[in-house]
């Protein structure tokens, strides 16, 4: 392995990893990881779902205990066993899953561990102070009495950051910050962190998107299967031979055969408009239909209506006008149960909330929606063995159906349910962004059964906030804002700008 | 209805509410730092009994007060400990203590005063003596315990720290701050509230410990804090208002309404949980819980 010191080899780095190891029950997450971090650098970390990525980072910030190994910080041993001492060590994280009490205010947020003294008041006082000169420094404005829950997704990352800032942390590891971002939200960040960068931070980034990798980080380090297979200065790597690193082999995206369907519409949808969950009107008049054999791909900045859109279709929201009607029946009322019994299925964006239970075991998951053809009594050998071989085809790793869904890393758990929805033969496929937080093998495997569905003439709703998936692979293309329809796209009559110009309101 | 026996329901609606105050507040402590406490009602009896033992031993009222504060924060550290250290089921765990507490107190009454489970009358300095208003020193106390509560809550770290592990317990504990030690702090609070609530009834209201005395008192604390939506000033305002009712329904009894006659004693008594049902029902908001509360906290997925 190779391990890059800083360039002058002066200073010691600002991290080094010495052999961490550490175990979940049978799963092996890290493997003896050995990894030095050079001060000032955007040092990328890469892996597939389940790499251990996010285990490691959990070990740097006292969340986990590794089970041997060393952590170094500025070539000093430092014994990390909680995450105070991380703080203290100076070492700030941004969660893939937030740490945020989302119904107390901004300024609470921050100041949680971190009050200044008994009274709260005298605390507020310095961090509004702090704020502002973060402000002036970053341009990082925030609105401190604003209600975390009430922010868009791009503020409560921001929320997050800005609770390492504060503390002076000079180690930020950010775990898969643009997941959630829309392309522009995920530019100003990066801009934030060369910024950063700029007065001497350390950046550890986690992503999957390894244009990211390249466009902004120094150095790469890979992971497979917990252990570290490499690290690289950016210039001496790029795309495609960080992917081969990652996974083993070589990726291959899919392609879209060309055969446009023109049958009599599956889904209908007229002037359809749905509120939101706070009352405001989310989706407004919009008419859609989608052809067996046919993708439609549904593009749009994040919180434009696309969520609600789906929702009712898919029978969790109820539409305040217009209507929804599959082949001839009106469908505009119907209960998830009979969208069920139409064969209408729904991979749902929330795969967290609405997909799976996390507590349960994996093969019990797979009986959700399925357990009607099961009859009352659950065949628990039948039933352990569908649940195996799900598993194996759709590549869930580890393929042990007895592990609880929520032990599955994020990239699994999506493999699994769009799995589990696919096997129940639907006619009509709903899915929103089926490829959020997952690899790259994982997203071409995805993409390709999404591609073979169509093959065989399901009709596929798909709602993405990823051009690139959008783009890949629709047949027609709508693009949502602000809760509208702003412009339909025929497959190759466009592009990424212009279907930018479009979600931003411009076109 | 004259001004002078209006002003006597407004006092001994303060007088009747006040354990009901406490419990609701201990609640209220409990339960924002994410411990589902339905063993108010148990800590509050436990108290009582042990106010009634201590005050008739040693002849002095505020022995007792701090005797019951001990025994219910004894049993709120019970329910700690298997709530936070095991992980137990929240519920269960009340439950029990529910049980335990109706148990004990039955048991040890018999053994201790030989009189069917009560305690000899209480008299003199053994009971809480009237300050002002036909109000005893609990009354005043329970006013400044909602104060500090709320202030507590709202302005100071502890409060803080409170309300965030009740509503995501990894965010506290990804700040650095220990969730076992908060909880269990929030618990502690909780007991010494329920002490105060058990020994009010026990050396103010009544001259003595009688079995089963809360009788589903602590059970309305809880409604009341529901209905208060978790807030300390409107939960001070609920309890009063059953209290109110609770002396209302003392004074009606016995009364007879035009055209109805004389309304039988158990309907009169049953109003109040009437009322609290009626109203849970029917006339208030979504009123959500603490996110993470009833949940033990566990570093996983
Ligand atoms: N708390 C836990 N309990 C049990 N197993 C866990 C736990 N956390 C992680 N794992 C397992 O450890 C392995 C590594 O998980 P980790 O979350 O570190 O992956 P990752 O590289 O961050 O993946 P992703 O890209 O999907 O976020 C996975 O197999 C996962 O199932
Ligand atoms: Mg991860």
């Amino acid at each position: 392995m190779r391990v890059h010191s800083d360039p002058g080899g002066t200073s010691p780095p600002a991290i080094v990893f010495d052999h961490i190891d550490k175990r979940f029950g049978a799963v092996h997450a890290n493997r003896s990881i050995h990894l030095a971090i050079a001060r000032g650098d955007i040092h990328a970390l890469v892996g597939e779902n389940g790499a251990g990525k996010s285990t490691l980072m959990s070990i740097l910030f006292g969340f986990y205990q590794a089970d041997s190994g060393r952590i170094l910080i500025d070539g000093q041993e430092s014994k990390i066993t909680s995450p105070s001492d991380a703080i203290a060590s100076g070492i700030g994280m941004v969660h893939q899953h937030f740490m945020l009490v989302e119904p107390m205010s901004v300024a609470d947020n921050l100041m949680l561990g971190h009050e200044g003294g008994f009274a709260l008041a005298g605390g507020r006082k310095a961090l509004l102070a702090k704020l502002d000169a973060l402000a002036r420094d970053y341009d990082l404005t925030i609105e401190p009495d604003a209600i975390v829950s009430d922010l868009p997704v791009g503020l409560q990352q921001r929320v997050e950051l800005l609770k390492s800032l504060v503390r002076d942390a000079d180690i930020l590891v950010l775990d898969e910050p643009t997941a959630v971002l829309t392309p522009g939200e995920a530019d100003r960040l990066f801009a934030l962190l060369r910024d950063l960068k700029a007065r001497g931070k350390t950046i550890i980034l986690i992503t999957h998107k390894l244009r990211e990798v390249m466009e902004i980080a120094d150095r790469v380090s890979v992971l497979r299967q917990g252990a570290c297979v490499g690290t690289y200065p950016i210039v001496d790597t790029n795309e495609a031979a960080l992917a081969e690193a990652m996974i083993g082999r070589r990726v291959h995206m899919p392609e879209r055969a060309d055969t446009l369907a023109d049958d009599e519409p599956l889904l209908t949808v007229e002037a359809l408009c749905v509120r939101d969950a706070r009352g405001g009107m989310a989706v407004k008049d919009v008419s859609l239909m989608v052809r067996p054999g046919e993708i439609l791909g549904i593009a749009g900045v994040a919180g434009n209506g696309q969520t609600e859109l789906l929702e009712a279709l898919a029978g969790l929201r109820a539409a305040t006008s217009g209507s929804i009607r599959f082949k001839n029946s009106d469908i505009s009322h119907a209960t998830p149960a009979d969208l069920h019994a139409l064969g209408i299925r729904h991979i749902p964006e929330d795969r967290l909330r609405y997909a799976l239970a996390y507590p349960f075991a994996v093969w019990e998951n797979c009986l959700i929606g399925a357990d009607d053809e099961q009859g009352s009594l659950i065949a628990r050998q039948t039933v352990m063995g569908d649940a195996a071989r799900l598993m194996q085809a759709y590549d869930v790793r580890p393929a042990d159906p007895l592990l609880r869904a929520g032990a599955l890393s994020g990239g699994n758990q999506q493999k699994l349910v769009l799995g589990r929805e696919i096997e129940q033969r639907p006619r009509l496929l709903l899915v929103g962004q089926p490829t959020r937080g997952v690899d790259i093998g994982a997203i071409a495997f995805i993409h390709r059964r999404l591609l073979d569905l169509r093959a065989q003439g399901v009709a596929i709703l798909l709602v993405s906030v990823e051009l690139d998936e959008i783009l890949r692979l629709s047949d027609r293309i709508l693009v949502m804002q602000e809760g509208r329809i702003a412009g339909e796209r025929r497959a190759g009559e466009t592009d990424e700008r212009d279907l930018g110009l479009l979600m931003a309101g411009i076109a | 209805m004259d001004a002078l026996s209006l002003i006597q329901i407004l006092e001994s609606g303060l007088r009747l509410s006040v354990p009901l105050i406490f419990a609701c507040l201990a609640g209220l402590w409990s339960e924002k730092s994410g411990i589902v406490d339905i063993g108010l009602e148990g800590k509050m009896l436990m108290a009582a009994f042990a106010a009634a033992v201590a005050a008739f031993m040693t002849g002095h009222a505020w022995i007792g007060v701090f005797a019951g504060m001990a025994a219910s924060t004894l049993l709120g550290l019970l329910h700690g400990f298997a709530s936070i250290s095991q992980r137990g089921n929240q519920i269960i765990s009340g439950v029990a203590l529910n049980m335990l507490a109706a148990g004990l107190t039955a048991l040890l009454g018999h053994v201790i005063f030989k009189q069917g489970g009560r305690s000899p009358p209480l008299e003199g300095a053994a009971r809480l003596p009237e300050l002002a208003f036909g109000q005893s020193a609990m009354s005043f106390l329970a006013i400044a315990a909602a104060l500090l509560t709320a202030l507590a809550l709202a302005r100071t770290r502890f409060g803080l720290r409170v309300r965030a592990a009740g509503e995501n317990p990894a965010a506290v504990d990804n700040a650095g701050v220990s969730v076992t030690r908060l909880r269990y702090g929030a618990v502690i609070l909780a007991g010494l509230l329920c002490g105060l609530a058990g020994a009010t009834l026990s050396l103010g209201q009544a001259a003595g410990f009688l079995p089963m005395m809360t009788s589903g008192k602590g059970f309305v604390a809880l409604a009341a804090l529901i209905f208060a939506k978790w807030r300390a000033w409107p939960a001070f305002w609920t309890c009063f208002l059953f209290g109110l009712l609770d002396a209302i329904a003392i004074r009606l009894q016995g009364v007879a309404l035009p055209g109805i006659g004389a309304i039988p004693v158990q309907a009169i008594q049953a109003l109040p949980y009437l009322f609290t049902i009626v109203l849970l029902a029917g006339f208030m908001g979504r009123a959500v819980p603490p996110r993470a509360a009833g949940q033990p906290y566990v570093k996983e997925r």
